[in-house]
């Protein structure tokens, strides 16, 4: 019988390095804190940069991971380090004696209404991201209809030292431009904003979203950020910021505006890392053995990390940094793990 | 004085080789924010006076950067310190004592 191997969280990075691990024949458990597995993803409509349907993505990372145990609306009570494996107790009254652990707790969305010069939750027109793929997906919100002037306010809960969220979200810039080309789409008639610090569209075919987004979309691309919303009294927002470009600043008024919720460490991830003693760097996400090149191995032996746990990623450095965690797990559970005798050494000098 | 008909305009080119070091240095010491604006532009989004006058903290610390001292200040002169940028400011600012530092380094009184 292969070693078992622990993975906590049922999101992309998690789905598919049960995948990876099942493939190499060990027995891979998965744990996932809400009733269905997917993360994100699953409540997710479609994806940058070419717009394929996230159920689409995430029913083939479903298929991969069949044959996995899965427990689902499943929680770690407790932790126990023996002299080389993990003893788990799980919520569900399971206890897990696993030889790996895989810690892949993902991310949270940005909390929108901390920012409340933004007035989500507060005037009726705010919605974030989230929302509008919830909106995407079923066809229906109480906020959109037939929206005249749309606006989409890049980087809230990213790049804000003031909120303690420094990092770069990193999917917001291609999010919000994938967005305001579909509600071009959905309502061709609309006027639509971007306010951005800095558009980052780094990856493969990024640029070619934002050029027909301009090209063939109209859609205006303001370079300041918005500084505050307010509500008019027929429910309308008046929006300000500074079009920096032109050194004036500027108000619009919106029937819609969009938030662009960055990515914040996990907190049911934080509380895996509280009960492993796993150490956080100073942007809340879990810190990786030595620096970059290292990867996914925690600085606690047996103990991996994959996906959104160590910073914000794309949903394709998701799935490469979770097929790169199974080939860790693979080489520590083949070279180091079975060696009795010079296990320790062997950790000191390979870990 | 003859007059030919044309005059000489200064040119409005920035010219980094103008740029003051010890007074960049000096402003600083005194105030070390200076040096961390993302010029998002949330001060002068905001800024009570910027509606009426040509008054931006972002582009007066863009001035300073650029060797152009005297528009600095005229950015920053009919500021009243309300501290309205101070709330918005994303990196978390002293804009209030960073407008009195720049003020009192490069003023020419």
């Amino acid at each position: 019988m292969k070693n078992n191997i622990l993975i906590i969280g049922g999101g992309p990075a998690g789905l598919e390095a049960s995948a990876q691990l099942q493939r190499m024949g060990y027995n891979v458990i998965l744990i996932e804190k809400s009733p269905k597995l997917g993360g994100h993803l699953a409540k997710w409509d479609r994806l940058f940069p070419d717009s394929v349907q996230a159920e689409e993505v995430l029913g083939r990372l479903l298929k991969g991971a069949e044959g996995v145990k899965c427990f689902t609306d499943t929680d770690v009570r407790a932790i126990n380090r023996l002299d080389k494996s993990y003893n788990v107790r799980l919520t569900n009254g399971i206890t897990v004696l696993s030889d790996a652990v895989l810690v892949a707790s993902g991310f949270d969305l940005f909390d929108a209404v901390k920012k409340e010069e933004y007035g989500y939750g507060i005037y009726d027109q705010v919605m974030t991201n989230a929302d509008l793929e919830a909106y995407f997906k079923s066809g229906s919100d109480r906020r959109i209809e037939k929206p005249g002037k749309i606006g989409f306010a890049h980087c809230v809960g990213s790049r804000d030292e003031k909120s303690g969220c420094r990092s770069c979200s990193k999917v917001c810039c291609a999010t919000a431009v994938k967005q305001a080309i579909e509600m071009k789409q959905a309502f061709p008639d609309a006027e639509v904003f971007c306010f951005y610090m800095d558009l980052r569209l780094f990856g493969r075919h990024y640029e070619d979203i934002y050029l027909k987004a301009q090209k063939e979309y109209g859609v205006r691309f303001i370079r300041g950020r918005v500084a505050e919303v307010s509500e008019n009294y027929d429910g309308t927002l008046l929006v300000k910021a500074e079009d920096t470009v032109a050194g004036k600043p500027l108000k619009v008024t919106l029937d819609l505006l969009v938030l662009m919720a960055g990515m914040r460490p996990s907190a049911s991830g934080k509380a895996i890392g509280d009960l492993l003693e796993m150490s956080v760097e100073e942007d809340g996400y879990f810190a990786v053995r030595s620096g970059i090149a290292a990867g996914q191995r925690s600085p606690i032996p047996g103990i991996f990390l994959a996906g959104a746990a160590t910073g914000p990623k794309t949903l394709p450095e998701t799935l490469a940094d979770a097929r790169a965690a199974a080939m860790e797990v693979d080489r520590y559970l083949t070279e180091i793990f079975p060696d009795a005798k010079n296990y320790k050494q062997l950790v000191r000098e390979r870990w | 004085m003859v007059d030919f008909g044309f005059g000489l305009v200064p040119s409005s080119r920035i010219n980094l080789d103008l740029f003051d070091r010890e007074k960049y240095e000096k402003l600083v010491a005194m105030e070390p924010d200076a040096k961390i604006c993302m010029a998002c532009g949330s001060c002068t989004a905001v800024c009570t006076a910027g509606q009426f006058t040509p008054t931006s903290l972002r582009e007066a610390i863009e001035d300073v950067f650029n060797a152009k001292d005297d528009k600095a200040l005229e950015a920053l002169k009919a500021c009243q310190l309300c501290g309205k940028c101070s709330m918005v400011c994303p990196r978390g600012i002293n804009t209030r004592h960073l407008i009195l530092s720049i003020t009192k380094v490069y003023s020419k009184k």
